[in-house]
């Protein structure tokens, strides 16, 4: 029980708080001042308190996707262990699970902007869609190396104790393992060089055009939703890199909250260095990244 | 078989360069990844026969040629005849990459299969040399520029000179000597070609070549 709330309380607590971390790298570069650490949990608060306008056009299915994009980062959360804080929930075959939360809140945030009837939110879900189902196949192969590598079919496992000789059995295999997690991160939560989260120019959108009709506490949800995200897919590279464990839960809880920093600070790096990518060059490098996946999986077998 | 052993690390280190090489278009960073990879292949010796004399003299000219010598003749090559990037590959450029991956499973299958003597088995040497051998017939299969056939037949060579290194001991030295400056000449060559292909006609794409007319 005691598990669970902390679990919980590090994922609703301390996702906003990336973004901040990642903006402000981002002005630190651009040698901006930059919005305080906290505008994340500022912007949620503010929208959650202002009114919701919505077009005559859609249905229930307009309202779903935001739902949806809140609760399943936090469904999906309980079966990932946080550093080596165990996950809460766990079972034989969960990763299968896991990845398949992430495709019905993508279903669903795809329905819904096309449910507002706008050709332009059309787009952007076609675009969403496309390189969710590139990347898709290299969460799955980086996961078949683990299940390998750990004897079990549980994400708890996976990412457990079984690592530390992992990486002495295996480490190459590991180090592309955590460079494909890596693109997945950057590429689901639509960062730089797949996809500019500032970006409001027309043609380059993907994942804005799609929340464009979203306002108040929808768009709370999105945004409070996307940070979740971020947060559960960066603990799976986090605890990759850092997979020891000191005993203590003050000390791991520590550990794990500032291997969470330094990834949102290497993603700002990576955001501040890199140009995005041109839009028929992002299939190309998810191709190259699942085939880098599989030429893991085979190091492995051989 | 040991993974941190820093020679099976620069075998791995090949083979990302070997993918890199079949998906990317700009020539400037096919050339200068190339010159990287045969700079990580000029040490293997050091890493696998020791600092002999042997071993010195095979890495020190494989590192100035394949190097240096090489891509700087080719850099100033595209530099004179100003292309930057291969436009129309016969084979895109993400079913070449699959073609990639599929060969260099291949060639991790095909070699386990092989009858090896012990001190080779299980060793990446093998595995990595034919997928680098097959890297670059790729290469010279799909690219229709005269200078990426070039690179190919530079990556091929380097395959080559991996599975050299098992016999380096057993291999005289004036071998390895003869197909460094084979190697030499023909980039040579390529570079003389290329620049009266150009000054004759307008473009680089040798599928022109086979339709000249009188």
């Amino acid at each position: 029980m005691l598990q669970l709330f902390l679990h919980l309380l590090l994922l609703l607590g301390l996702s906003p708080l990336l973004p901040g971390v990642i903006g402000k790298t981002k002005a630190l570069f651009a040698g901006r001042t930059g919005p305080p650490f906290l505008q994340s949990y500022y912007d949620i608060w503010k929208l959650f308190g202002k009114g919701l306008v919505i077009s005559r056009t859609t249905t229930w299915v307009f309202r779903a996707g935001p739902v949806l994009g809140l609760v399943v980062p936090v469904l999906a959360a309980l079966m990932v262990p946080f550093g080596s804080i165990g996950a809460p929930l766990s079972f034989t075959g969960d990763l299968i699970f896991f990845v398949y939360l992430f495709g019905l809140a993508r279903f669903f945030t795809a329905s819904a902007a096309m449910d507002t009837g706008s050709s332009f939110e059309g787009m952007g879900a076609a675009r969403e869609v496309t390189f969710a189902c590139l990347a898709e196949p290299t969460v799955f192969f980086s996961f078949i190396v683990l299940a390998r590598l750990s004897g079990s079919l549980s994400l708890d496992a996976m990412f457990g104790q079984a690592l530390n000789t992992a990486w002495q059995s295996a480490g190459p295999s590991l180090i592309l393992v955590v460079a494909c997690l890596f693109v997945v991160v950057l590429v689901e939560n639509c960062r730089i060089p797949f996809d500019d989260p500032n970006t409001h120019l027309e043609l380059t959108m993907i994942h804005e055009v799609m929340v464009l009709d979203h306002s108040g506490p929808d768009l709370g949800m999105i945004l409070y939703g996307a940070a979740m995200k971020l947060f559960v897919l960066g603990a799976l590279v986090v605890r990759l890199v850092f997979p020891g464990s000191t005993g203590n839960v003050l000390f791991d809880t520590l550990l794990f909250s500032g291997g969470m920093l330094l990834l949102a600070v290497v993603i700002g790096v990576v955001e501040s260095t890199m140009a995005r990518l041109r839009l028929l060059r992002v299939p190309q490098l998810l191709v190259g990244t699942l085939l880098l996946s599989f030429f893991s999986l085979i190091l492995l077998l051989r | 078989m040991d993974n941190y052993n820093p020679a099976n690390l620069l075998l791995l280190l090949v083979i990302l360069f070997n993918f890199f090489l079949l998906g990317s278009s700009r020539l400037n960073a096919c050339i200068r990844t190339v010159a990287i990879q045969g700079g990580i292949l000029s040490l293997l010796p050091l890493f696998i026969h020791g600092f002999s004399g042997h071993s010195l003299f095979l890495a020190g000219g494989a590192f100035l040629l394949k190097g240096l010598a090489i891509p700087f003749l080719l850099l100033r090559a595209i530099r004179q005849v100003h292309i930057r990037r291969e436009m129309e590959p016969l084979i895109g450029y993400v079913p070449t990459l699959l073609l990639g991956t599929l060969a260099t499973a291949g060639a991790f299958i095909f070699s386990d299969r092989l009858p090896l003597i012990e001190a080779h088995r299980g060793s990446l040497f093998i595995p990595v040399g034919l997928a680098t051998l097959a890297t670059g017939f790729l290469m010279l299969i799909t690219r229709r520029k005269a200078i990426t056939q070039a690179l190919g037949y530079l990556i091929f060579e380097n395959g080559v000179f991996i599975f050299g290194m098992l016999l380096a001991e057993a291999m005289p030295l004036m071998v390895e000597a003869g197909v460094l400056l084979d190697l030499l000449v023909a980039v040579f060559v390529m570079g003389i070609v290329m620049h009266q292909i150009n000054r004759e006609f307008s473009s680089m794409n040798i599928g022109q070549l086979s339709s000249l007319r009188e």
